[in-house]
Protein backbone atom coordinates (compact mmCIF):
# COMPACT_ATOMS: atom_id res chain seq x y z
CA UNK A 1 0.00 0.00 0.00
CA UNK A 2 1.22 3.50 -0.93
CA UNK A 3 1.37 7.29 0.44
CA UNK A 4 0.90 10.04 -1.56
CA UNK A 5 0.80 13.54 -0.22
CA UNK A 6 -0.42 16.88 -2.18
CA UNK A 7 0.72 20.00 -0.32
CA UNK A 8 -0.02 23.28 -1.33
CA UNK A 9 1.65 26.58 0.99
CA UNK A 10 -0.28 29.01 2.00
CA UNK A 11 -3.81 28.52 1.19
CA UNK A 12 -6.00 28.23 4.30
CA UNK A 13 -9.15 26.50 4.55
CA UNK A 14 -11.14 26.21 8.15
CA UNK A 15 -10.97 23.39 9.78
CA UNK A 16 -14.50 22.11 9.61
CA UNK A 17 -14.85 22.31 6.42
CA UNK A 18 -11.75 20.10 5.36
CA UNK A 19 -13.25 17.51 7.67
CA UNK A 20 -16.33 17.43 6.11
CA UNK A 21 -14.44 16.99 2.82
CA UNK A 22 -12.17 14.13 4.68
CA UNK A 23 -15.74 12.30 5.25
CA UNK A 24 -16.44 13.03 1.58
CA UNK A 25 -13.50 11.57 -0.04
CA UNK A 26 -13.06 8.29 1.95
CA UNK A 27 -15.72 7.21 0.22
CA UNK A 28 -14.22 7.14 -2.97
CA UNK A 29 -13.07 3.85 -4.08
CA UNK A 30 -9.24 2.23 -3.60
CA UNK A 31 -8.97 4.65 -0.23
CA UNK A 32 -7.74 3.11 2.57
CA UNK A 33 -6.96 6.20 4.32
CA UNK A 34 -7.18 9.75 3.84
CA UNK A 35 -6.82 12.88 5.62
CA UNK A 36 -7.39 16.64 4.06
CA UNK A 37 -6.18 18.97 6.60
CA UNK A 38 -4.06 22.16 7.60
CA UNK A 39 -0.22 21.32 8.88
CA UNK A 40 -1.26 22.09 12.34
CA UNK A 41 0.30 20.29 14.90
CA UNK A 42 -2.85 18.62 15.94
CA UNK A 43 -3.36 17.54 12.20
CA UNK A 44 -0.08 16.17 11.97
CA UNK A 45 -0.43 14.13 14.95
CA UNK A 46 -3.35 12.67 13.38
CA UNK A 47 -1.70 12.07 10.35
CA UNK A 48 1.26 10.17 12.21
CA UNK A 49 -1.39 7.85 14.03
CA UNK A 50 -3.01 6.77 10.46
CA UNK A 51 -0.20 6.39 8.93
CA UNK A 52 -0.81 9.46 6.74
CA UNK A 53 2.74 11.13 7.76
CA UNK A 54 5.87 11.73 6.26
CA UNK A 55 8.94 14.26 6.36
CA UNK A 56 7.05 16.54 4.11
CA UNK A 57 4.02 16.49 6.14
CA UNK A 58 6.17 16.54 9.29
CA UNK A 59 7.48 19.89 7.97
CA UNK A 60 4.54 21.97 7.29
CA UNK A 61 2.93 24.86 9.10
CA UNK A 62 -0.83 25.97 9.82
CA UNK A 63 -1.02 27.84 6.58
CA UNK A 64 -0.46 24.82 4.23
CA UNK A 65 -3.01 22.90 2.74
CA UNK A 66 -2.15 19.36 2.39
CA UNK A 67 -4.07 15.73 1.21
CA UNK A 68 -2.50 11.90 2.47
CA UNK A 69 -3.47 8.99 1.26
CA UNK A 70 -3.36 5.44 1.83
CA UNK A 71 -3.63 3.03 -1.32
CA UNK A 72 -3.35 0.46 -3.34
CA UNK A 73 -4.73 2.35 -6.43
CA UNK A 74 -2.14 4.39 -8.28
CA UNK A 75 -2.60 7.96 -9.34
CA UNK A 76 -5.18 7.98 -6.71
CA UNK A 77 -4.22 11.52 -5.74
CA UNK A 78 -4.77 13.03 -8.31
CA UNK A 79 -8.50 11.68 -8.69
CA UNK A 80 -9.00 12.63 -4.92
CA UNK A 81 -7.65 16.23 -5.55
CA UNK A 82 -9.88 16.97 -8.42
CA UNK A 83 -12.60 15.98 -5.46
CA UNK A 84 -11.43 18.07 -3.18
CA UNK A 85 -10.78 21.19 -4.89
CA UNK A 86 -14.84 20.55 -6.49
CA UNK A 87 -16.23 20.58 -2.91
CA UNK A 88 -14.05 23.70 -1.90
CA UNK A 89 -14.89 25.37 -4.91
CA UNK A 90 -18.91 24.25 -4.49
CA UNK A 91 -18.61 26.22 -0.92
CA UNK A 92 -16.71 29.19 -3.03
CA UNK A 93 -19.06 29.53 -6.06
CA UNK A 94 -21.86 30.11 -2.80
CA UNK A 95 -19.96 33.59 -2.05
CA UNK A 96 -20.54 35.15 -5.75
CA UNK A 97 -18.43 38.45 -6.08
CA UNK A 98 -18.67 39.67 -2.72
CA UNK A 99 -15.84 41.00 -1.21
CA UNK A 100 -13.95 38.88 1.18
CA UNK A 101 -11.65 41.26 3.54
CA UNK A 102 -8.15 39.12 4.27
CA UNK A 103 -8.43 40.61 8.19
CA UNK A 104 -10.59 41.59 10.56
CA UNK A 105 -8.69 45.95 10.88
CA UNK A 106 -9.91 45.20 6.58
CA UNK A 107 -13.64 44.25 7.72
CA UNK A 108 -13.97 46.96 9.45
CA UNK A 109 -13.24 49.28 7.16
CA UNK A 110 -15.32 47.67 4.65
CA UNK A 111 -18.51 47.90 7.57
CA UNK A 112 -17.24 50.25 10.16
CA UNK A 113 -21.15 49.83 11.83
CA UNK A 114 -20.38 46.26 12.71
CA UNK A 115 -21.47 45.52 16.01
CA UNK A 116 -21.03 42.48 16.74
CA UNK A 117 -17.97 39.40 16.00
CA UNK A 118 -18.61 35.51 15.61
CA UNK A 119 -14.93 33.78 16.67
CA UNK A 120 -14.36 30.14 15.86
CA UNK A 121 -10.81 30.61 14.56
CA UNK A 122 -8.20 27.76 16.26
CA UNK A 123 -7.49 28.71 20.48
CA UNK A 124 -4.30 30.01 20.35
CA UNK A 125 -5.08 32.61 17.88
CA UNK A 126 -8.76 33.79 19.33
CA UNK A 127 -7.16 35.96 22.56
CA UNK A 128 -5.67 38.46 19.45
CA UNK A 129 -8.70 38.52 17.54
CA UNK A 130 -11.35 39.15 20.63
CA UNK A 131 -9.18 42.26 21.86
CA UNK A 132 -9.30 43.97 18.15
CA UNK A 133 -13.03 43.26 18.69
CA UNK A 134 -13.63 44.69 21.76
CA UNK A 135 -11.33 47.39 21.61
CA UNK A 136 -13.50 48.37 18.67
CA UNK A 137 -16.46 48.35 20.59
CA UNK A 138 -17.97 45.29 19.19
CA UNK A 139 -19.87 42.32 21.29
CA UNK A 140 -18.18 39.23 21.02
CA UNK A 141 -19.14 35.60 20.77
CA UNK A 142 -16.35 33.42 20.71
CA UNK A 143 -17.05 29.62 19.76
CA UNK A 144 -13.20 28.85 20.03
CA UNK A 145 -12.05 26.39 22.72
CA UNK A 146 -8.55 26.21 23.73
CA UNK A 147 -8.30 29.44 25.12
CA UNK A 148 -6.33 29.71 27.95
CA UNK A 149 -8.38 30.76 31.37
CA UNK A 150 -6.33 33.58 32.35
CA UNK A 151 -7.09 35.04 28.90
CA UNK A 152 -10.53 34.58 29.33
CA UNK A 153 -10.57 36.60 32.62
CA UNK A 154 -8.55 39.33 31.08
CA UNK A 155 -11.20 39.87 27.92
CA UNK A 156 -14.26 39.39 30.17
CA UNK A 157 -12.55 42.01 32.53
CA UNK A 158 -12.12 44.17 29.43
CA UNK A 159 -15.75 43.55 28.09
CA UNK A 160 -17.09 44.41 31.54
CA UNK A 161 -15.46 47.54 31.46
CA UNK A 162 -16.79 48.21 28.43
CA UNK A 163 -20.68 47.43 28.86
CA UNK A 164 -19.90 44.60 26.44
CA UNK A 165 -21.00 41.07 25.41
CA UNK A 166 -17.84 38.31 25.83
CA UNK A 167 -19.70 34.98 25.63
CA UNK A 168 -16.98 32.54 25.44
CA UNK A 169 -14.54 30.85 25.10
CA UNK A 170 -16.46 27.23 23.97
CA UNK A 171 -19.73 29.53 23.41
CA UNK A 172 -22.00 27.69 21.13
CA UNK A 173 -25.42 28.71 21.14
CA UNK A 174 -27.01 32.19 21.65
CA UNK A 175 -29.69 34.28 20.22
CA UNK A 176 -29.52 38.24 20.39
CA UNK A 177 -32.47 40.09 18.70
CA UNK A 178 -33.91 36.78 17.57
CA UNK A 179 -30.99 35.71 15.55
CA UNK A 180 -29.71 32.09 15.84
CA UNK A 181 -25.75 32.29 16.39
CA UNK A 182 -23.70 29.73 16.45
CA UNK A 183 -25.36 26.60 17.44
CA UNK A 184 -29.02 27.57 18.02
CA UNK A 185 -32.48 27.13 17.20
CA UNK A 186 -35.62 28.97 15.40
CA UNK A 187 -37.53 30.37 18.37
CA UNK A 188 -40.80 32.41 18.85
CA UNK A 189 -40.16 36.16 20.03
CA UNK A 190 -41.11 36.59 23.61
CA UNK A 191 -40.75 37.82 27.28
CA UNK A 192 -38.23 35.30 28.13
CA UNK A 193 -34.28 36.07 28.82
CA UNK A 194 -31.66 33.54 29.16
CA UNK A 195 -28.40 33.39 30.41
CA UNK A 196 -26.38 29.79 29.85
CA UNK A 197 -23.35 28.54 30.46
CA UNK A 198 -24.28 25.27 28.82
CA UNK A 199 -24.73 25.34 25.12
CA UNK A 200 -26.87 21.84 24.68
CA UNK A 201 -29.15 22.84 27.37
CA UNK A 202 -29.37 26.40 26.26
CA UNK A 203 -31.06 25.01 23.38
CA UNK A 204 -33.31 22.49 25.09
CA UNK A 205 -34.74 25.09 27.41
CA UNK A 206 -35.25 27.73 24.28
CA UNK A 207 -36.79 24.54 22.12
CA UNK A 208 -39.12 23.80 25.05
CA UNK A 209 -40.17 27.22 25.81
CA UNK A 210 -40.75 27.31 22.12
CA UNK A 211 -43.43 23.71 21.98
CA UNK A 212 -45.06 25.55 25.24
CA UNK A 213 -46.18 28.22 23.07
CA UNK A 214 -44.06 30.53 24.70
CA UNK A 215 -40.73 32.63 23.25
CA UNK A 216 -37.38 34.35 23.96
CA UNK A 217 -36.64 37.89 24.17
CA UNK A 218 -32.43 37.60 24.54
CA UNK A 219 -30.36 34.38 24.72
CA UNK A 220 -26.72 34.76 26.65
CA UNK A 221 -24.27 32.27 26.09
CA UNK A 222 -21.36 32.68 28.75
CA UNK A 223 -19.21 29.41 27.97
CA UNK A 224 -18.68 26.53 30.19
CA UNK A 225 -16.01 28.33 32.62
CA UNK A 226 -18.15 31.68 33.53
CA UNK A 227 -19.39 30.03 36.48
CA UNK A 228 -15.66 28.73 38.02
CA UNK A 229 -13.62 30.23 40.39
CA UNK A 230 -11.30 31.55 38.48
CA UNK A 231 -13.63 33.64 35.87
CA UNK A 232 -16.63 34.29 39.14
CA UNK A 233 -19.50 34.26 36.63
CA UNK A 234 -18.50 37.65 34.93
CA UNK A 235 -20.41 37.22 31.84
CA UNK A 236 -23.44 35.63 33.82
CA UNK A 237 -23.62 38.47 36.05
CA UNK A 238 -23.39 40.88 33.34
CA UNK A 239 -26.01 38.89 31.33
CA UNK A 240 -29.00 39.44 34.11
CA UNK A 241 -27.96 42.82 34.99
CA UNK A 242 -28.78 43.07 30.54
CA UNK A 243 -31.74 41.57 31.16
CA UNK A 244 -32.53 43.21 34.40
CA UNK A 245 -32.37 46.61 32.33
CA UNK A 246 -34.46 44.88 28.86
CA UNK A 247 -37.96 45.43 29.06
CA UNK A 248 -38.95 43.25 27.16
CA UNK A 249 -37.24 40.75 29.59
CA UNK A 250 -40.31 39.51 32.07
CA UNK A 251 -38.62 36.30 33.55
CA UNK A 252 -35.08 35.09 33.68
CA UNK A 253 -33.71 31.22 32.81
CA UNK A 254 -30.02 30.89 34.33
CA UNK A 255 -28.64 27.40 33.12
CA UNK A 256 -25.38 25.81 34.14
CA UNK A 257 -23.38 22.94 35.78
CA UNK A 258 -23.23 23.35 39.59
CA UNK A 259 -20.91 26.45 39.98
CA UNK A 260 -18.61 26.83 42.94
CA UNK A 261 -20.75 27.17 45.95
CA UNK A 262 -19.42 30.92 46.26
CA UNK A 263 -19.86 32.12 42.24
CA UNK A 264 -23.52 30.60 42.99
CA UNK A 265 -24.70 33.00 45.59
CA UNK A 266 -22.89 36.13 43.83
CA UNK A 267 -24.86 34.86 40.52
CA UNK A 268 -28.05 34.63 42.27
CA UNK A 269 -27.67 37.63 44.26
CA UNK A 270 -27.89 39.59 41.16
CA UNK A 271 -30.56 37.60 40.07
CA UNK A 272 -32.12 38.45 43.02
CA UNK A 273 -31.73 42.57 42.65
CA UNK A 274 -33.01 41.97 39.10
CA UNK A 275 -36.33 42.08 40.85
CA UNK A 276 -37.38 40.00 37.95
CA UNK A 277 -38.98 36.38 38.68
CA UNK A 278 -36.17 33.64 37.67
CA UNK A 279 -35.63 30.14 37.26
CA UNK A 280 -32.17 28.00 38.17
CA UNK A 281 -31.19 25.05 36.53
CA UNK A 282 -27.60 24.31 38.37
CA UNK A 283 -27.90 21.18 36.28
CA UNK A 284 -28.12 18.92 39.65
CA UNK A 285 -26.98 21.25 42.05
CA UNK A 286 -28.33 22.53 45.12
CA UNK A 287 -31.73 23.74 44.94
CA UNK A 288 -32.02 25.43 48.36
CA UNK A 289 -29.55 27.87 47.55
CA UNK A 290 -31.59 28.95 44.57
CA UNK A 291 -34.84 29.28 46.95
CA UNK A 292 -33.16 31.34 49.76
CA UNK A 293 -32.34 33.46 46.75
CA UNK A 294 -36.42 34.01 45.85
CA UNK A 295 -35.63 31.85 42.90
CA UNK A 296 -37.30 28.59 41.77
CA UNK A 297 -35.12 25.97 40.67
CA UNK A 298 -35.57 23.60 37.51
CA UNK A 299 -35.33 19.43 38.21
CA UNK A 300 -34.79 19.07 34.72
CA UNK A 301 -34.49 21.25 31.41
CA UNK A 302 -38.32 20.45 30.85
CA UNK A 303 -39.46 21.63 34.43
CA UNK A 304 -37.25 25.03 34.11
CA UNK A 305 -38.82 25.60 30.99
CA UNK A 306 -42.85 24.92 31.72
CA UNK A 307 -41.98 26.82 35.09
CA UNK A 308 -40.42 29.96 33.44
CA UNK A 309 -43.29 29.31 30.52
CA UNK A 310 -45.53 29.42 33.43
CA UNK A 311 -44.12 32.37 35.34
CA UNK A 312 -44.23 34.37 31.64
CA UNK A 313 -48.34 33.66 31.62
CA UNK A 314 -48.16 35.19 35.46
CA UNK A 315 -49.20 31.91 36.72
CA UNK A 316 -47.84 29.65 39.67
CA UNK A 317 -44.63 27.75 38.86
CA UNK A 318 -45.97 24.40 40.07
CA UNK A 319 -43.69 22.17 42.11
CA UNK A 320 -43.87 18.67 39.96
CA UNK A 321 -42.38 16.57 37.53
CA UNK A 322 -45.57 14.83 36.71
CA UNK A 323 -46.29 15.76 33.02
CA UNK A 324 -45.82 14.15 30.27
CA UNK A 325 -47.23 10.67 29.09
CA UNK A 326 -48.64 9.38 33.10
CA UNK A 327 -46.75 6.38 34.76
CA UNK A 328 -49.92 4.16 34.01
CA UNK A 329 -49.24 4.49 30.11
CA UNK A 330 -45.15 4.50 30.12
CA UNK A 331 -45.71 1.40 32.05
CA UNK A 332 -48.41 0.02 29.07
CA UNK A 333 -45.50 1.38 26.29
CA UNK A 334 -43.07 -0.60 28.19
CA UNK A 335 -44.70 -4.07 28.52
CA UNK A 336 -46.51 -3.83 25.09
CA UNK A 337 -42.07 -3.02 23.37
CA UNK A 338 -40.22 -5.80 25.90
CA UNK A 339 -42.18 -8.33 24.95
CA UNK A 340 -40.04 -8.15 21.54
CA UNK A 341 -36.69 -8.62 23.72
CA UNK A 342 -35.20 -12.15 24.59
CA UNK A 343 -34.45 -13.07 28.50
CA UNK A 344 -31.41 -11.46 29.23
CA UNK A 345 -31.81 -8.24 27.19
CA UNK A 346 -31.27 -6.03 30.06
CA UNK A 347 -28.96 -2.46 29.43
CA UNK A 348 -29.17 0.91 28.59
CA UNK A 349 -26.87 2.37 25.85
CA UNK A 350 -27.23 6.06 26.06
CA UNK A 351 -25.59 7.62 22.46
CA UNK A 352 -26.02 11.54 23.13
CA UNK A 353 -24.44 14.37 20.70
CA UNK A 354 -25.33 17.09 23.45
CA UNK A 355 -23.23 16.78 26.74
CA UNK A 356 -25.77 18.20 28.55
CA UNK A 357 -28.22 15.82 27.13
CA UNK A 358 -26.00 12.95 28.36
CA UNK A 359 -25.75 14.30 31.90
CA UNK A 360 -28.73 15.45 32.14
CA UNK A 361 -29.75 11.33 31.11
CA UNK A 362 -27.58 9.91 33.62
CA UNK A 363 -28.69 12.12 36.27
CA UNK A 364 -32.58 11.38 36.16
CA UNK A 365 -31.66 7.62 35.90
CA UNK A 366 -29.03 7.65 38.53
CA UNK A 367 -30.42 5.35 42.11
CA UNK A 368 -33.13 3.67 39.32
CA UNK A 369 -30.83 1.39 37.51
CA UNK A 370 -27.77 1.46 39.20
CA UNK A 371 -24.69 2.67 38.36
CA UNK A 372 -23.97 3.71 34.24
CA UNK A 373 -21.08 3.67 32.04
CA UNK A 374 -19.42 7.08 30.74
CA UNK A 375 -16.64 9.03 29.50
CA UNK A 376 -18.22 11.81 31.30
CA UNK A 377 -20.00 9.47 34.35
CA UNK A 378 -21.25 11.19 37.16
CA UNK A 379 -18.59 8.89 39.81
CA UNK A 380 -15.61 8.27 38.78
CA UNK A 381 -15.70 4.40 39.13
CA UNK A 382 -18.24 4.45 36.10
CA UNK A 383 -15.28 5.80 33.83
CA UNK A 384 -15.58 3.90 30.82
CA UNK A 385 -11.64 2.03 30.70
CA UNK A 386 -12.26 2.44 26.74
CA UNK A 387 -14.53 5.28 25.62
CA UNK A 388 -15.31 3.58 22.76
CA UNK A 389 -16.39 0.26 24.00
CA UNK A 390 -19.69 0.19 25.97
CA UNK A 391 -20.07 -2.21 28.87
CA UNK A 392 -23.45 -2.60 31.15
CA UNK A 393 -25.42 0.32 31.38
CA UNK A 394 -23.57 3.04 29.16
CA UNK A 395 -24.03 7.04 28.44
CA UNK A 396 -21.86 8.52 26.14
CA UNK A 397 -21.42 12.25 25.05
CA UNK A 398 -20.02 11.83 21.68
CA UNK A 399 -19.31 15.50 21.26
CA UNK A 400 -16.43 15.05 24.32
CA UNK A 401 -13.08 15.96 22.91
CA UNK A 402 -12.16 11.83 23.29
CA UNK A 403 -14.12 11.35 20.32
CA UNK A 404 -13.82 14.43 18.44
CA UNK A 405 -9.99 14.42 17.46
CA UNK A 406 -9.34 14.99 13.74
CA UNK A 407 -13.34 15.44 13.21
CA UNK A 408 -16.46 17.46 13.32
CA UNK A 409 -18.79 17.45 16.28
CA UNK A 410 -21.27 14.90 15.95
CA UNK A 411 -24.04 17.12 15.41
CA UNK A 412 -22.33 18.67 12.14
CA UNK A 413 -20.31 15.00 11.40
CA UNK A 414 -22.96 12.01 12.51
CA UNK A 415 -20.10 8.97 11.18
CA UNK A 416 -19.20 8.33 14.83
CA UNK A 417 -22.46 7.63 15.73
CA UNK A 418 -23.08 5.82 12.91
CA UNK A 419 -20.85 3.30 13.52
CA UNK A 420 -21.10 3.24 17.59
CA UNK A 421 -24.83 1.95 17.04
CA UNK A 422 -23.81 -0.58 15.04
CA UNK A 423 -21.51 -1.61 17.56
CA UNK A 424 -23.75 -1.64 20.22
CA UNK A 425 -26.17 -4.43 18.64
CA UNK A 426 -23.25 -6.42 18.87
CA UNK A 427 -23.88 -6.83 22.67
CA UNK A 428 -26.87 -9.74 23.34
CA UNK A 429 -27.83 -7.84 26.41
CA UNK A 430 -28.56 -4.77 25.08
CA UNK A 431 -32.37 -3.76 25.47
CA UNK A 432 -32.61 0.26 24.82
CA UNK A 433 -30.46 2.69 22.59
CA UNK A 434 -31.24 6.23 23.67
CA UNK A 435 -30.60 9.28 21.32
CA UNK A 436 -30.80 12.85 20.91
CA UNK A 437 -31.34 14.72 17.65
CA UNK A 438 -30.75 18.19 17.77
CA UNK A 439 -31.62 20.81 15.03
CA UNK A 440 -31.02 23.93 14.40
CA UNK A 441 -28.70 26.43 12.86
CA UNK A 442 -25.16 25.35 13.14
CA UNK A 443 -26.35 21.27 13.29
CA UNK A 444 -25.78 18.78 10.43
CA UNK A 445 -28.66 19.36 7.70
CA UNK A 446 -30.26 16.28 8.71
CA UNK A 447 -29.69 14.49 11.35
CA UNK A 448 -32.44 11.69 11.50
CA UNK A 449 -31.67 10.94 8.10
CA UNK A 450 -27.96 10.37 8.55
CA UNK A 451 -28.98 7.71 11.09
CA UNK A 452 -31.71 6.27 9.46
CA UNK A 453 -29.55 3.53 7.78
CA UNK A 454 -27.61 2.95 10.40
CA UNK A 455 -30.62 1.90 12.99
CA UNK A 456 -32.35 -0.47 10.19
CA UNK A 457 -28.47 -1.97 10.30
CA UNK A 458 -28.71 -2.21 13.63
CA UNK A 459 -31.85 -3.85 13.90
CA UNK A 460 -31.35 -6.66 11.25
CA UNK A 461 -28.06 -7.50 12.88
CA UNK A 462 -30.35 -8.15 16.30
CA UNK A 463 -33.16 -9.72 14.27
CA UNK A 464 -30.41 -11.90 12.67
CA UNK A 465 -29.77 -13.40 16.37
CA UNK A 466 -33.68 -13.65 16.82
CA UNK A 467 -33.31 -10.69 19.27
CA UNK A 468 -34.98 -6.71 18.95
CA UNK A 469 -33.42 -3.22 20.18
CA UNK A 470 -36.17 -0.81 21.58
CA UNK A 471 -35.21 2.57 20.21
CA UNK A 472 -35.89 6.01 22.22
CA UNK A 473 -35.25 9.40 20.74
CA UNK A 474 -35.93 12.69 21.46
CA UNK A 475 -35.59 15.39 18.82
CA UNK A 476 -34.23 18.81 20.05
CA UNK A 477 -35.73 21.18 17.50
CA UNK A 478 -38.50 23.69 16.47
CA UNK A 479 -41.07 23.97 13.35
CA UNK A 480 -38.92 26.99 12.60
CA UNK A 481 -35.83 25.21 12.41
CA UNK A 482 -34.24 24.35 9.07
CA UNK A 483 -34.75 20.93 9.06
CA UNK A 484 -37.96 20.79 10.39
CA UNK A 485 -39.62 19.35 13.27
CA UNK A 486 -41.78 17.15 12.13
CA UNK A 487 -40.02 16.08 9.08
CA UNK A 488 -36.79 14.48 11.11
CA UNK A 489 -39.43 13.39 13.79
CA UNK A 490 -41.70 11.17 10.96
CA UNK A 491 -38.13 9.43 9.21
CA UNK A 492 -37.57 8.57 12.53
CA UNK A 493 -41.22 7.07 13.87
CA UNK A 494 -41.22 5.64 9.91
CA UNK A 495 -38.64 3.63 11.19
CA UNK A 496 -39.48 2.28 14.75
CA UNK A 497 -38.13 5.32 16.94
CA UNK A 498 -40.25 5.15 20.02
CA UNK A 499 -40.19 9.73 20.17
CA UNK A 500 -40.61 11.89 22.93
CA UNK A 501 -41.25 15.23 23.05
CA UNK A 502 -38.31 16.18 25.16
CA UNK A 503 -34.98 14.68 27.11
CA UNK A 504 -36.37 14.21 29.92
CA UNK A 505 -39.45 12.39 28.97
CA UNK A 506 -37.40 10.28 26.60
CA UNK A 507 -35.13 9.56 29.73
CA UNK A 508 -38.44 8.47 31.98
CA UNK A 509 -39.99 6.03 28.96
CA UNK A 510 -35.97 4.60 28.56
CA UNK A 511 -36.80 4.29 32.87
CA UNK A 512 -40.11 2.18 32.54
CA UNK A 513 -38.91 0.29 29.53
CA UNK A 514 -35.26 -0.79 31.95
CA UNK A 515 -37.89 -1.51 34.55
CA UNK A 516 -40.02 -3.93 32.20
CA UNK A 517 -37.46 -5.25 30.69
CA UNK A 518 -35.85 -6.36 34.32
CA UNK A 519 -38.61 -8.08 35.49
CA UNK B 1 -28.08 52.64 28.37
CA UNK B 2 -25.53 50.01 28.92
CA UNK B 3 -23.67 49.08 25.31
CA UNK B 4 -25.79 45.48 25.69
CA UNK B 5 -29.19 46.99 25.97
CA UNK B 6 -28.25 49.13 22.84
CA UNK B 7 -27.21 46.19 20.97
CA UNK B 8 -30.86 44.71 21.83
CA UNK B 9 -32.63 47.46 19.71
CA UNK B 10 -30.10 47.59 17.05
CA UNK B 11 -29.94 45.43 13.92
CA UNK B 12 -26.99 42.75 14.10
CA UNK B 13 -24.25 43.45 11.82
CA UNK B 14 -21.81 40.59 11.82
CA UNK B 15 -18.19 40.25 11.41
CA UNK B 16 -17.86 36.11 11.18
CA UNK B 17 -14.01 35.13 11.59
CA UNK B 18 -13.81 30.81 11.18
CA UNK B 19 -15.95 28.61 10.18
CA UNK B 20 -17.56 29.58 7.16
CA UNK B 21 -21.17 27.79 7.79
CA UNK B 22 -21.90 30.30 10.60
CA UNK B 23 -21.63 33.28 8.35
CA UNK B 24 -23.31 30.83 5.85
CA UNK B 25 -26.03 30.51 8.64
CA UNK B 26 -26.83 33.98 9.07
CA UNK B 27 -26.46 34.92 5.20
CA UNK B 28 -29.66 32.89 4.78
CA UNK B 29 -31.62 34.63 7.37
CA UNK B 30 -30.77 37.86 5.65
CA UNK B 31 -28.77 38.97 8.51
CA UNK B 32 -26.00 41.42 7.61
CA UNK B 33 -22.36 39.50 7.71
CA UNK B 34 -19.05 39.81 6.49
CA UNK B 35 -17.17 36.66 6.63
CA UNK B 36 -13.09 37.27 6.79
CA UNK B 37 -10.99 34.98 4.67
CA UNK B 38 -8.58 34.85 8.42
CA UNK B 39 -5.32 32.90 8.48
CA UNK B 40 -3.07 32.73 10.96
CA UNK B 41 -0.45 35.47 11.17
CA UNK B 42 3.05 34.93 9.76
CA UNK B 43 2.11 32.20 7.94
CA UNK B 44 1.58 30.42 11.61
CA UNK B 45 5.56 31.05 12.48
CA UNK B 46 4.85 31.96 16.09
CA UNK B 47 7.87 34.05 17.02
CA UNK B 48 7.38 36.23 13.61
CA UNK B 49 4.05 36.80 14.53
CA UNK B 50 4.92 37.58 17.88
CA UNK B 51 7.46 40.15 16.51
CA UNK B 52 4.65 41.48 14.20
CA UNK B 53 2.22 42.09 17.22
CA UNK B 54 5.15 43.88 18.72
CA UNK B 55 5.49 46.21 16.03
CA UNK B 56 1.50 46.67 15.27
CA UNK B 57 1.73 48.28 19.46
Amino acid sequence: MGLSIRVRKNTYYDSVTLMLISKEVKKLEGVNEVLVGMGTDLNKELAQNLGLANDEINQLGPNDFFISVLSDTDDIINEIAIRVDELLNQKKDADGDEYIPPTFDSAVKFAPDSNFVIISLPGQYAYAEVKKALNNNMHVLLFSDNVKIEEEKELKELAREKGLLMMGPDCGTAIINNVPLAFANVVKKGNIGVVGASGTGTQEVTVLIDKLGAGVSQVIGTGGRDLSKDIGGIMMIEGIKALAKDPNTEVIVLISKPPAAEIAERVLSEAKQAGKPFVVNFIGGNPEVIKQYGGIPGVSLEDTARKAVALSRKETAVETEEYGEDEASLKEIAAREVKKLKKGQKYLRGIYTGGTLCDEAMKLLAGEIGGIYSNIPLEPQYKLENVFVSQQHTCVDLGDDEFTVGRAHPMIDPTMRQERLVKEADDDEVAVVLMDFVLGYGANSDPAGEMLPYILKAKEKMEAKGKAIIFVGYVCGTDKDPQGLKQQEDKLREAGVILMPSNAQAVKLTKALLKAASE
Amino acid sequence: MSNINQLFNKELKVINMGLKSFAEDLKSQEVKVLHVDWRPPAGGNKRMAALLAKLKK
